[in-house]
């Protein structure tokens, strides 16, 4: 099982932090299309280019694979200090 | 080294000790960042990180910063959860040779915490909570660091 982690405004906006995903698509960018027909507000926010992704704590880009045991965040612009 | 912390620090304290027994650092600079109560408008700043994550991501810009200002030490602590106006949230402190590599290792480890580091930072306000996005000029000053203009968002 997949787990997707959502960080900052992504959160509010699916109203969930984290969750599995039994049947994880093979890429990024089918998991978002799948998070997308689930929810086409954060499908939307997902899609910002400004919206970082990691797999197992490592940046990707879209077409990265997702393993059935994958943490994948997304991580919308980042703001510390 | 790189902490990240839910429990308030005192800066005054990680400089001395950080400072302290250095007998070829000419040059210690310390930045203390302070969340700001804005007119009395915030209520609190709640800061996210990844954990495990965002400490490996600032190790490595810690790691780089060394190498390129040929730094002695460098020493990031930063708080997580929930910070009250006037509370220390961010403490960066280099040691060098000589005072300019200091104050440069410093200031860049400092634009890359603004806005390039795995934190989201949400502030509650007297008017409901919002998000924090880094303003356009914690980009800029992040870009001074890179020759690749490709790197800001």
């Amino acid at each position: 099982m997949a787990r997707v982690l959502l960080f900052g405004r992504l959160q509010d906006i699916a109203g969930w932090r984290e969750r599995g995903i039994d049947s994880a698509p093979a890429t990024v960018a089918a998991l978002m299309a799948q998070l997308s027909a689930e929810d086409e507000a954060l499908g939307e926010a997902l899609a910002q280019p400004s919206v970082r992704v990691a797999v197992d704590r490592r940046i990707v880009a879209g077409d990265a694979p997702v393993g059935p045991g994958s943490e994948v965040a997304f991580m919308p612009p980042m703001s510390g200090g | 080294m790189v902490r990240l912390q839910s429990e308030p620090f005192e800066p005054g304290a990680l400089l001395t000790s950080f400072g302290a027994g250095r007998l070829e650092s000419g040059g210690v600079v310390s930045f203390t960042g302070i969340a700001r109560a804005d007119g009395g408008g915030v209520e609190a700043l709640e800061l996210e990180a990844y954990p495990g994550f965002t400490d490996a991501e600032i190790e490595r810009m810690a790691a780089e910063a060394k190498a390129r200002f040929d730094l002695h030490d460098v020493l990031v602590v930063h708080r997580i959860g929930r910070i009250l106006p006037g509370e220390p949230i961010v403490f960066v402190a280099t040691a060098a040779a000589h005072r300019r590599a200091a104050f440069e290792g410093c200031d860049q480890l400092m634009d890359y915490l603004k806005s390039r580091a795995p934190f989201w930072k949400k502030s509650h306000e007297t008017g409901g909570a919002r998000w924090i996005d880094p303003r356009a000029e914690d980009y800029v000053d992040a870009a001074r660091w890179t020759a690749d203009p490709e790197e800001t968002p």
